[in-house]
């Protein structure tokens, strides 16, 4: 057999949070060059700052300035960065004691090579140019015993926005894999349950009734009917067509679950439970392995369907 | 209180990369009718269903409520998820058992680790305001731990590459297994760093894969099960996601887990160790001496994230199903460098 078709699947999203107070302050001070951090419980300095002491979980409210300069505590070595780290170059992952600070800070050291690099070495921290409010305004700590740049003014950061981007291989289960196939030649292939027989448009790994691969694959046209439908009145970001317009499910002939599709050719307030629909299709060249490939149903002009005929099916 | 046993486990192999989808239903499919037919149990017969899994491995929202597909959902059923390590995921059944509403539980965890970069996945149970943003990959962060231990004197490079062969050879006998074979040790030692100091065979691999447990209260367990696993400890604990400010070379949580179970005495440990450090280190915070640690391998040999856990103590039931040991470990990790840390001990009774 095949594999079943794959396609890369890219998620990106940009988180944004709010700071609060301490991660703020912490934040906003390293866009003055700076490196804050705060007294725990035990006396202890935290850099970065915590919220709450780790042992006693008090309050922690005792800002400290430490230096951006320190000693590298713990490392590993990176030949081959990946998408989104600190350097593009080898680089060295450190947890870094920040003079004055009692806790380690993980960040990037720009050693060059990890003959460079020891426990115990002195390093000092890079500033970006562009400083935000966030890690990432250390673009990474350096091999030096020399002292960093000084601070400068400017304004505090309440809000962090992180990008967040993951790629993955999306894979179609065996029982997706003829139903995308067939989109491909305009073929609409359904799957049939062993066990309860239900027929299913678009099939799934599993009849989600008895647990079992669905493994008849059944041929269905493009003609059905309206189970139930909604008129969208709301604009949202990405909408393909002006509304008011009509999502419906639409159950096609010999199915058994419904399937939600657009519905066009109709005025919104004609549009009932039972109509009979038919697909109206895409120009052939514009056909891919997608539902996408039927442009929307329309009207069939057949009678209505009796509400026994799809009252299983809502 | 009521006794509560694993009365079944089941997992699929471990394997580099499957054609199924991420929502797991390709894996739990066969699982689920290997484990309720060799305890000649339907999907009725099961009174509360608990899965992990993570939507950040899969890259999709919700994967887990498809997953419930490979269940067969109807008549509906009663059914949670942690986005955990499905180890947690039992310890939410082993709750609900304990509680008298039910008297059988199924639990679940799957994973398909090769759809996406696990290394950049796993960045995102870090700190997303001081640690995300910079992507730190799970083998680099790995990596200074190995490194502080190696340092500090509590372990070297052979001993950890020690733990590896041992993990392979004792995968032979794990048809289940990923990576099994005779390796030598210096072999081992010739090979590059993946992340200075660690090499390849250090790190656990990349798997799909899944794994399932029933459990079952006093009665109901000796019913189905000749010699089940009573568990008769179990706790979970964390520490400090600030990994900056924990000393990386004990791991308090499980120190107090163990405790707390009654780790003592225990004649046979699977634990959760993804690098091969780690397995040093968490054998001394559970104070396991010489005893047999990871006679499937361990998931040096097959690591299907969400599921490794469970499997953990699903091996180590086995050996009280089978009679060869009375009184086991199963151990699970979550989080960063072992911040957090769960203990099951399990056995036999004549």
């Amino acid at each position: 057999m095949t594999r079943p078709l794959s396609a890369p699947l890219d998620v990106g999203f940009d988180y944004t949070r709010s700071t609060g107070p301490t991660l703020g302050r912490f934040l906003s001070d390293l866009r003055r060059r700076k490196v804050t951090g705060i007294r725990g419980s035990d006396g202890r300095v935290h850099v970065p700052p915590l919220e709450y002491d780790p042992v006693t979980a008090e309050r922690l409210s005792e800002f400290v300035d430490v230096a951006a300069t320190g000693v590298v505590r713990g490392w590993s070595w990176i030949p081959e960065p990946l998408e989104g780290q600190p350097l593009d170059r080898p680089f060295a992952w450190a947890l870094i004691q920040l003079d004055g600070s009692d806790t380690s800070l993980l960040h990037a050291v720009d050693a060059g090579t990890p003959d460079q690099m020891a426990t115990g070495t002195r390093v000092r921290v890079r500033w970006r140019d562009e400083r935000v409010g966030a890690i990432t305004d250390i673009e990474c700590f350096e091999l030096s015993d020399g002292p960093a740049a000084d601070p400068v003014e400017a304004d505090d950061v309440t809000m962090v926005t992180t990008p967040v981007n993951l790629h993955y291989t999306h894979s179609a289960s065996p029982t997706e894999d003829p139903f995308l196939r067939g989109l491909m030649d305009g073929r609409l292939i359904a799957q049939r349950c062993p066990a309860c027989s239900k027929v299913y448009f678009p099939p799934r790994p599993a009849c989600p009734t008895d647990g079992v691969p669905t493994t008849e694959q059944i041929e269905l046209s493009d003609r059905g009917t309206i189970t139930t439908f909604c008129v969208v009145n709301v604009p949202f970001l990405g909408q393909r067509i002006p509304p008011p317009y009509v999502s419906a499910y639409v159950l096609l002939d010999g199915a058994d679950i419904p399937f939600l599709h657009l519905l066009l050719g109709v005025a919104p307030e004609d549009v009932r439970m039972g109509m009979r629909v038919e697909a109206v299709w895409k120009p052939r060249e514009e056909w891919g392995p997608t539902m996408r490939n039927i442009d929307h149903f329309k009207p069939s002009g057949e009678p209505d369907a009796s509400f026994d005929s799809y009252s299983q099916h809502l | 209180m009521r006794d509560v046993a694993v009365v079944g486990f089941a997992q699929t192999p471990c394997v580099r990369e499957t054609d199924g989808t991420t929502n797991g239903v390709e894996m739990l499919v066969p699982i689920f009718h290997e484990v309720l037919g060799s305890l000649g149990l339907t999907k009725s017969d099961i009174g509360f269903w608990c899965s992990g899994s993570s939507d950040y491995l899969a890259g999709r929202a919700f994967s887990f409520v498809s997953a419930v597909d490979a269940i067969g959902a109807f008549p509906p059923i009663m059914e949670s998820h942690v986005e955990m390590d499905a180890a947690w995921a039992l310890y939410e059944a082993w709750v609900k058992l304990l509680c008298g509403e039910i008297d059988t539980a199924l639990v679940y965890g799957f994973g398909k680790s090769s759809a996406g970069h696990l290394r950049r996945v796993m960045a995102m149970q870090l700190d997303p305001y001081v640690v995300t943003p910079l992507w730190p990959d799970s083998i680099g962060l790995a990596g200074i731990q190995a490194r502080v231990g190696i340092e500090a004197g509590f372990w070297d490079e052979r001993a950890m590459a020690s733990v590896a062969a041992r993990s392979r050879a004792a995968a032979l006998s794990n048809p289940l297994a990923q990576l099994s074979g005779n390796v030598s040790v210096d072999e081992l030692l010739a090979s590059d760093y993946v992340a200075d100091p660690l090499r390849r065979h250090d790190c656990a691999p990349i798997t799909d894969g899944a794994a399932t447990i029933v459990l079952a209260a006093g009665d109901r367990a000796r019913e189905l099960c000749e010699r089940p696993a009573w568990i008769t400890g179990f706790e979970h604990r964390v520490d400090s996601p600030s990994f900056g400010a924990r000393d990386l070379l004990t791991s308090p949580s499980t120190v107090a887990a163990g405790k707390a179970a009654g780790a003592d005495g225990v004649e046979v440990a699977e634990l959760h160790a993804p690098f091969s450090h780690q397995e040093i280190l968490l054998r001394q915070a559970l104070g396991l001496g010489d005893i047999t640690v990871n006679p499937s391998g361990g998931v040096l040999a097959g690591n299907p994230m969400f599921a490794a856990g469970l499997a953990r103590i699903g091996e180590a039931a086995r050996r009280v199903h089978d009679g060869s040991a009375s009184k086991v470990l199963g151990h699970a990790t979550s989080g960063p460098l072992l911040q957090q840390n769960l203990v099951c001990v399990m056995e036999g009774r004549e």
